[in-house]
């Protein structure tokens, strides 16, 4: 253990339902370095952490830190051992103040709180050496996603954080927050912080960390200098196979308009303008990207041009028909299909089989039902067709679809949206949390769409995925396009001050 | 001399109001607490009528009103503990189990005053909590009769509430139990007990819901009648959501629906009011209806509301 901050040796944990997310993991974590945990989602990589930060017991293993042998009952314990985590989701109550979320747990039940002024000095003070802007008197929910996970890393910080653990940290930031906060961290590091830093993005490894660990289904494919290594060989060991990097898209020449809106508004829940104003069109044969960081009013987008909720416009044609009202019988005649955002939530339903989810939409035509009895044989037969045509791993075509992996619940929704022969088809964040192999297969198929004709609207957080795919991007920034740039990887830049919602003249 | 009488009745039903809004008041702050760490207890009804009945029993056969009121806090410790074993250890259906409760505080407490109590076929009743006249302000011509002339009950209404108000929002458990409602993962990982929490909030809430009941038999009157909280319990559930889950929410919103009962109770005492007192009866639940529908948009529910943890 000589020179090593943590060793946690051969864990095994399992979950009810046969889960096995660690398999006899052993992680050694050097003082002072910052450690990249690498692969897919559902190796096991924040199940380790949590186990370190002693929200799981581990089955078997032993964790030692600091040269001794740690038993960790308890987040508690972990925070009293120095020990602080960032969550991939935030562990903040968003009614509280930021202070109040820091002291939070911290004192005895009975004691009455009297010293917040104290705190928030503190929180001040933190904030300015440490460069985090962060106001200790700000309600958590009215911070924008970056500063609320500012707020949970000084959070540690005061906690006296010797190690630190972030998990998937820059899945909610834009680009220039992505970097800021890869700079921050190398600073910590500097400072004499250990950082474990979990994560699929390559790049990021390979610009932030000094070593990395990759996992695969629950296993240690290796640890590796970062200097030592390449994305490629990464990619290779986090997916056990050789992965296509680069897509090939064909160049194609856009058809005529396949749909189009004009001023298009949307109201969320609460009743707040969320889009305010859009306007576009999609041709045949174009992809047509959406970039943005998540919650600057995709999601009611998407919602609103699938017909799902009520929006509010000048005009909107689909194949030239004039759509007036929310009729998602017709929206579906006209030729839109629509790959959702949220695919355990509207794209499926999770206590359902394979087979029953295969025919959502079609189970009352010919030949999936016959005078309104449903038949089974042709629904299992044409099941069966579309599991070996997309390969989608499943034991039985009757098993409940709750059980399948993300990726492969994900190929059945776009299996089923795209048998139809979409003349538009309306993506939102088509490979969020799904695994490399099912992100690079569902790409091909909307690129194959691409040029069989369809007219794609192709909304993603995932930057690199939407200059990839789309022949076009639009920026969007509060519920409003701040402008439109080619897929030029050199633009990067531009688009991320632009998702930042920075006016940027961009020539073409 | 058309002054007089306006005002006399403005002073009787405000004075009203308070004392009807009493046992509200009880189960509203107390459901409050339970709400707010994240447990709905839509059986207050039940256990308020527990805590009547207990706090009844045991003042009328020892002649002491504290031992009643000692025994309804006991009763309600019991129905809080029965509760939050199913709905926060063994993660039951909240609504269920609350209605189970409305059910066996109904049952349960008509079966003992029958079986004990009422084979006289008289009215037993005891000598209830007398008005303390406060001295001095007592005198006060108006406000002295509405503010100042009631029981120990309906005085321990301020404490409660301020007490409440203490403890939810400066206090270090205040904080944790508002953070269990809100986001339990995150008090979680912060190493706060969440089922403890809980545990705590239910215990809170239906000893006060009981301590309410109590009010009703020990203070407002001086006897038990079955059903005798008559939707109260139901009453104080809306009122916490029209409160905004806050003690002196509650406490005002209370006091407005303790207005209705005062004034439908003034009303059916006015020979010239030609409505079938049935209908006065009515006026606080449709109140609650009215006021429930148009006006609670404003106000949020703990976003853990009714979901077990883990």
């Amino acid at each position: 253990m000589e020179d090593y901050l943590v060793r946690m040796e051969n864990i095994y944990k399992s979950f009810p339902g046969g889960v096995q997310a660690n398999r006899g993991i052993t992680l050694e974590v050097r003082p002072g370095e910052i450690h990249c945990l690498l692969g897919e989602n559902g190796a096991g990589k924040t199940v380790l952490m949590s186990i370190l930060y002693g929200l799981y017991k581990p089955d078997s293993g032993t964790i030692y830190y600091k040269g001794k042998k740690l038993d960790i009952h308890s987040t508690k314990d972990a925070i009293a051992n120095r020990i602080g985590m960032v969550h991939q989701h935030f562990m903040l109550v968003p009614t509280l103040t930021v202070a109040e979320n820091v002291v939070l747990g911290q004192y005895p039940a009975w004691k009455v709180i009297n010293d917040m002024d104290k705190v928030h000095e503190r929180i001040r003070a933190m904030s300015d050496e440490f460069g985090l802007d962060v106001d200790p008197a700000k309600i958590v929910q009215d911070l924008s996603v970056g500063e609320q996970q500012r707020v949970e890393i000084l959070k540690a910080l005061y906690h006296g954080a010797d190690l630190l653990i972030l998990d998937e940290p820059t899945a909610v930031l834009t680009p220039q927050e992505s970097e800021h906060l890869l700079k921050f961290l190398r600073d910590l590091a500097n400072r004499g912080l250990t950082i474990i830093f979990i994560t699929h993005k390559l790049e990021e490894v390979m610009q932030v960390s000094d070593r990395v660990t990759v996992l695969r289904d629950g296993k240690v494919v290796g640890t590796v200098n970062t200097s030592d290594t390449n994305p490629r060989e990464l990619a290779r060991m986090m997916v056990g196979r050789e992965v296509l990097m680069e897509l090939k898209k064909a160049q194609t020449e856009p058809g005529k308009v396949i749909f189009l809106v004009r001023n298009l508004r949307v109201k969320d829940a609460r009743g707040l303008e969320v889009v305010r104003g859009v306007s576009f069109e999609v041709r045949e044969r174009e992809v047509l990207g959406i970039a943005g960081v998540s919650g600057n009013g995709q999601t009611e987008l998407a919602l609103a041009l699938a017909g799902l909720i009520e929006g509010e416009f000048d005009e909107m044609r689909l194949d030239g028909q004039l759509i007036t009202k929310r009729d998602l019988q017709r929206l579906h005649r006209l030729g839109m299909a629509h790959i959702p955002e949220d695919r355990q939530k509207m794209g499926l339903i999770l206590p359902f089989s394979v087979a029953e989810n295969f025919v959502l939409k079609t189970y009352r035509d010919e030949p999936f039902a016959r005078r309104g009895f449903l038949r089974f044989d042709a629904i299992r037969d044409y099941t069966r067709s579309q599991v070996s045509k997309f390969s989608i791993r499943v034991g039985d075509i009757e098993e409940e679809i709750a059980h399948l992996s993300g990726g492969n619940q994900q190929k059945v929704v776009v299996a089923r949206e795209l048998d139809r022969q979409p003349r538009f088809l309306l993506v939102n964040q088509p490979t969020r949390g799904i695994d490399i192999g099912a992100t690079e297969f569902v790409r091909q198929q909307i690129l194959a769409e691409r040029d069989a004709g369809a007219a794609i609207l192709l909304i993603s957080a995932d930057l690199e995925e939407i200059f990839a795919l789309s022949d076009r991007i639009l920026v969007m920034f509060e519920g409003r396009f701040m402008g439109e740039v080619p897929p030029d990887p050199a633009l990067i830049e531009q688009v991320g001050l632009m998702m930042a919602g920075k006016t940027v003249q961009v020539s073409d | 001399m058309e002054l007089m009488p306006a005002l006399l009745f403005l002073q009787s039903m405000l004075a009203a109001t308070w004392r009807m809004a009493t046992p509200i008041i009880y189960a509203a702050v107390g459901e409050v607490f339970t709400e707010r760490s994240g447990v709905l207890n839509i059986g207050l009804e039940g256990i308020m009528l527990i805590g009547a009945f207990a706090g009844y029993s045991v003042a009328y056969e020892t002649g002491n009103l504290v031992l009643g009121l000692l025994a309804a806090l006991v009763s309600g410790l019991l129905s809080g503990l029965i509760f939050a074993i199913f709905t926060v250890s063994v993660k039951a259906n909240q609504i269920v189990v609350g209605a189970a409760f409305n059910m066996i505080g109904m049952g349960l407490s008509a079966f003992l005053y029958r079986t004990i109590y009422s084979q006289s076929g008289r009215v037993l009743s005891l000598q209830p909590f007398r008005p303390l006249d406060i001295p001095g302000l007592s005198d006060i011509p108006f406000l002295g009769e509405v503010l100042f002339r009631h029981n120990i009950m309906v005085y321990g209404t301020v404490v409660l509430v301020v007490l409440a108000a203490f403890v939810l929002y400066r206090t270090a458990f205040g904080l944790s139990l508002r953070s269990v409602g809100e986001h339990p993962k995150a008090a979680d990982t912060t190493g706060i007990n969440v089922p403890a929490t809980r545990y705590v909030g239910v215990l809170i809430g239906a000893v006060l819901a009981a301590l309410g009941g109590a009010s009703l038999t020990l203070a407002y009157s001086d006897q038990f009648v079955e059903g005798i909280v008559t939707g109260r319990g139901f009453i104080a559930l809306a009122v916490v959501v029209f409160g905004a889950w806050s003690p002196w929410g509650a406490f005002w919103a209370s006091l407005l629906f303790g207005s209705f009962y005062a004034l439908q109770l003034r009303l059916q005492a006015m020979p010239e009011v030609l409505i079938p007192y049935q209908f006065l009866q009515a006026l606080p639940y449709l109140a609650t209806l009215v006021v429930l529908i148009s006006l609670t948009r404003r106000a949020r529910a703990p976003r853990a509301l009714g979901v077990p943890y883990p």
